[in-house]
């Protein structure tokens, strides 16, 4: 690559080459793999059940994970800087609840109930920001803490019941239109639209690219005059306002306010995040890979069931995915280096 | 030559004091145009709180600091930042997984015109990418892709992409903080290369560097830390080494320095 | 004079409180966590009682479903703080028994409610429902709601392993009247009529996941097992979207309120109904009577499960929604 001659006044260093007019480097193996996985096991369900590529069974997966779904969404951006959220299914679960809980017994506009919900979850990132920030503490120790604290108020909230005969609004992500012959629901177009979004705010906006700076090397990013804890306050904020999407989400697709709802979900989104190949380390990774991920899983739950395997295989080939992607993350890791 | 160039930097009486310790202790400081000074000094000789008062990361004392001749005043590094001073850090100050082109940008993107990029701070990528390249070239630096993760470079090209990120932002001075002390022989060589190409760029260079041969191969005057003041400025092509290190450590007083060895 | 008084005054009141103290029967109530309904109401029947008998209770609980060790130091603290009785629904069978015996080397009589230890004699009583039993009536509900049809069935149960999940999944098949493992059994029974099996973790969510896919897999499922009235409301909303919801039967367990109004709007054809007030309120009589007498009970006294049904069918003794509803747990 490069030719250095003895004396150090004369180093040659090869002419420069232009080389594509694109921003981004080639996609690496931990982002197709993911893709790939997803293509290998629709097609194998496809060769065990004829059911399984049909219009309406496909439709059915992206409901099943469009919670999930939305709530990998504020999952990755957190794992992008390096850090973890555990909270975000009892965050979910408490927006729920006041979602619900305000549009009927507070006899709220639902409108308005929605954004009630949507502020709590967003004050929840704000809580999880500062603590990270201000107070300087670890996310994984802070979000077990607020954790805790959205289950506890979830449950004392509600009476742990269960909130039926929601108006309308609250459920209409759940209703379903036509589309060549299968039905579609707005929630998991949503989802997809946001999904969009994200992705294209990380790759062309200038906060998009701190956030991945912040994770990969936050005293750099620091140095250069970005103000890494404005990132990070500013993703948490962010997480807690798609937690509070998600939160509606679950309302539709359930059609009640549930408050023992998003129990395992922050495990759920985890995994979707580490299947999609989003490096724990932070500062690598590919929104719509969570979006895989998340996908992933719902195939296998969704394909296993069409054959009538046990569910306890399900659990076997999710934590042996999860292992081959951490893996594979780890390895592209070291050899690119 | 050197004593012709106009003032570029110049600080007068700098003053710093950390409880009872005083670490600048009426320190003088002047950077003349197109020039590598060498700022070098013992633990404790304060250079390092000089170089912190000259790139904004204390705020010091007493004593004034001029550049081009006016009066200012640093508060923080992002006013000098602001006034066009950059500084390139010893430990690789580069985001590993992002490009070059990101890197270089890295704060300072360049957004697209019109609404998209001034509220929605939508990037204009074609231009980032060419101007990167143009920046990488001026310092005749060989790396193929502006595409390529920085992780894939050597210690020394990573070096050389924080080098022509302050190259391409400094109007006035670049501060390089031990910028081969990360490094191997050969790539800290690679890097004083590009320290010469940045100051024939025209942006003088104040260099601090605990590596002696490194510092006479590059610099053009030596500044010498002793007990919080200067004292001395010396030329590398006249003096030897090992007199340099005993004026630095005590050993030889300033006063003794031969005439001829002394840079104005 | 004055102040030579009050002491003294003060120092009997205190004995007389400590002496009325020392009377009162102090029970202690270990659930498996504090949120759930049927623990709540557990309380609730544990707190009534004791009021009604004099006893004083102490309560505690796990932090979740498995928490074995929120359950050991809650035990520990109420020992020490004078319980002779403690009543514990143990949230892990087998890693409880150290801290139970213990205790009962102690002198502490130790009742399981709700779901036994392994072995079971670990502790000196067990008070609980009888989860195969429960399975069993739902069974002989569907058999009869289902009229000789042919079946398709699908079960929606809790996860693998977990011993309530397989009686009242092993109950149901044997009172449909197909052939199925002994009420010990923690396995899962199949069946040819069983052409689905997915697990709902009693989440209503995911019970509507579990539906979805049984339906995927074959449309014509007729009839539908629910491990308990969550797991029922997310298969109902499953089959009600698929259009399905008026052929189908669902049966399910516990007998919560908001369960028997499922089954009252008729989205649940039958559930088997569990009293964990009648549970609690046993456990502390037992534990006054224990104060009192010394006498232990023992054994596993059955708390009783009650067939609810909108709609009776014949030859199957069911009791209508009114009656679920006077005695159903969690909120009216």
């Amino acid at each position: 690559m490069k030719s250095v001659s003895a004396s150090p006044h004369t180093v040659r260093l090869p002419q420069l080459r232009f080389s594509s007019m694109t921003l981004r480097p080639r996609l690496p193996l931990a982002t197709l793999g993911p893709l790939l996985a997803l293509l290998a096991a629709c097609t194998f369900f496809a060769t065990q059940s004829d059911r399984f590529l049909s219009g309406g069974n496909l439709s059915l997966v992206l409901q099943q994970v469009m919670v999930v779904g939305v709530i990998a969404i504020g999952q990755t951006l957190v794992i992008l800087t390096a850090g973890i959220d555990l909270s975000c299914g009892m965050v979910m679960a408490l927006g729920g609840i006041v979602m619900s809980k305000f549009a009927t017994e507070l006899g709220l506009p639902p409108a308005l109930a929605i954004a009630c919900g949507l502020g709590v979850t967003a004050l929840f990132g704000l809580l999880n920001g500062l603590l990270v920030t201000k107070v300087r503490l670890p996310s994984f120790i802070v979000t077990l803490g607020t954790m805790n604290i959205a289950f506890a108020i979830t449950q004392l909230y509600s009476g742990s019941q269960t909130v039926t005969d929601l108006p309308p609004l609250l459920t209409s992500l759940g209703n379903t239109f036509a589309l060549g012959g299968t039905q579609i629901a707005f929630g998991t177009v949503l989802m997809l639209a946001l999904y969009g979004l994200v992705w294209f705010a990380l790759r062309e906006t200038a906060a998009g690219r701190h956030v991945y700076a912040v994770g990969n090397n936050r005293e750099a990013t620091r140095l250069t005059g970005i103000s890494p804890d404005r990132v990070l306050l500013g993703v948490y904020v962010l997480a807690g306002v798609f937690y509070g999407i998600a939160s509606l989400l679950s309302v539709s697709r359930t059609g009640v306010g549930d408050p023992n709802a998003g129990q395992t979900e922050n495990l759920d989104a985890i995994t979707a995040v580490v299947l999609g190949g989003t490096s724990l380390f932070g500062g690598r990774g590919w929104i719509v890979g969570s979006l895989i991920g998340a996908l992933i899983v719902g195939v296998f739950r969704n394909g296993l069931t069409l054959m009538g395997v046990s569910s306890i295989y399900q659990i076997l080939v999710t934590g042996v995915l999860v292992i081959l992607a951490v893996a594979t993350d780890q390895i592209s890791h070291r050899t690119s280096r | 030559m050197n004593t012709i160039q106009p003032l570029v930097m110049q600080a007068r009486g700098l003053v710093k004091r950390y409880g009872q310790v005083t670490a600048l202790d009426g320190a003088d400081f002047e950077l003349r145009a197109g020039e590598i000074l060498a700022v070098i000094g013992d633990n404790g000789a304060g250079k390092s709180s000089l170089i912190k008062a000259l790139s904004g990361a204390i705020v010091p004392d007493e004593g004034e600091i001029l550049l081009d001749g006016s009066p200012v005043h640093f508060r923080s590094p992002s006013d000098a930042r602001r006034a066009g001073i950059e500084t390139v850090y010893q430990e690789l100050a580069v985001a590993p997984a992002m490009t070059i082109a990101e890197n270089l940008f890295l704060g300072r993107e360049l957004r697209r015109a019109g609404f998209f990029g001034r509220f929605l701070g939508l990037l204009d990528k074609p231009r980032m990418l060419s101007e990167s390249i143009k920046h990488m070239s001026d310092l005749k630096i060989g790396i193929r892709s502006m595409t390529q993760p920085v992780e894939t470079l050597s210690g020394g090209q990573r070096q050389g992409v924080a080098v022509a990120r302050s190259a391409a932002f400094a109007k006035h001075v670049v501060i390089m903080d031990e910028p081969t002390a990360a490094l191997g022989v050969k790539e800290g060589n690679m890097v004083l290369d590009l320290i010469r190409r940045v100051r024939d760029k025209g942006l003088p260079v104040v260099l601090i560097s605990h590596n002696m041969p490194h510092v006479f191969e590059v610099a053009d005057r030596i500044h010498i830390a002793r007990l919080g003041k200067r004292a001395a400025v010396v030329n590398p092509k006249k003096i030897g080494m090992s007199d340099t290190v005993a004026v630095m450590t005590g050993a030889m007083r300033p006063e003794d320095i031969p005439a001829e060895c002394l840079a104005h | 004079m004055f102040f030579f008084k009050t002491p003294v005054a003060l120092a009997a009141l205190l004995a007389a409180g400590i002496a009325c103290a020392a009377d009162q029967p102090v029970i202690g109530l270990i659930t498996k966590t504090e949120t759930n309904p049927f623990f709540v109401k557990m309380k609730e029947g544990a707190q009534q009682a004791a009021q009604a008998k004099g006893a004083k209770l102490l309560s505690g609980a796990g932090k979740a479903d498995g928490d074995n060790a929120g359950q050991v130091t809650a035990m520990e603290n109420m020992i020490a703080g004078g319980a002779k009785t403690i009543l514990i629904t143990p949230s892990d069978a087998k890693a409880i028994i150290p801290a139970i015996q213990k205790a009962r080397a102690k002198g502490v009589l130790v009742i399981a409610l709700d779901s036994p230890t392994e072995p079971a004699d670990a502790t000196d009583a067990l008070f609980a429902t009888d989860n195969y039993q429960a399975g069993v009536l739902i069974g002989q509900y569907a058999k009869a709601a289902m009229a000789g049809k042919p079946v398709k069935i699908a079960t929606l149960d809790l996860f693998p392993g977990h011993p309530v999940g397989a009686q009242r999944h092993n109950g149901f098949l044997k009172g449909f009247g197909l052939a199925a493992p002994e009420a010990k059994s923690n396995e899962l029974g199949k069946a040819a009529e069983v052409v689905c099996m997915a697990d709902s973790y009693g989440d209503q969510a995911k019970g509507q996941t579990a539906m979805e896919n049984c339906l995927q897999k074959n449309p014509d499922i007729n009839l539908v097992y629910t491990i308990n009235e969550p797991a029922a409301a997310g298969a109902f909303k499953a089959l009600k979207t698929a259009g399905k919801d008026k052929g189908v039967v669902i049966v399910s367990v516990d007998g919560g309120c908001q369960g028997v109004k499922d089954v009252a709007a008729g989205h649940i054809a039958a559930t088997s109904q569990q009293y964990p007030l009648r549970m609690a309120a046993m456990g502390v009589d037992a534990g006054v009577e224990y104060a009192k007498t010394g006498k232990k009970p023992s054994g596993y006294t059955d708390t009783g499960v009650t067939l609810i049904a909108a709609k009776s069918v014949a030859g199957v003794e069911a009791k209508d929604t009114k009656t679920g509803t006077d005695l159903c747990w969690g909120k009216k």
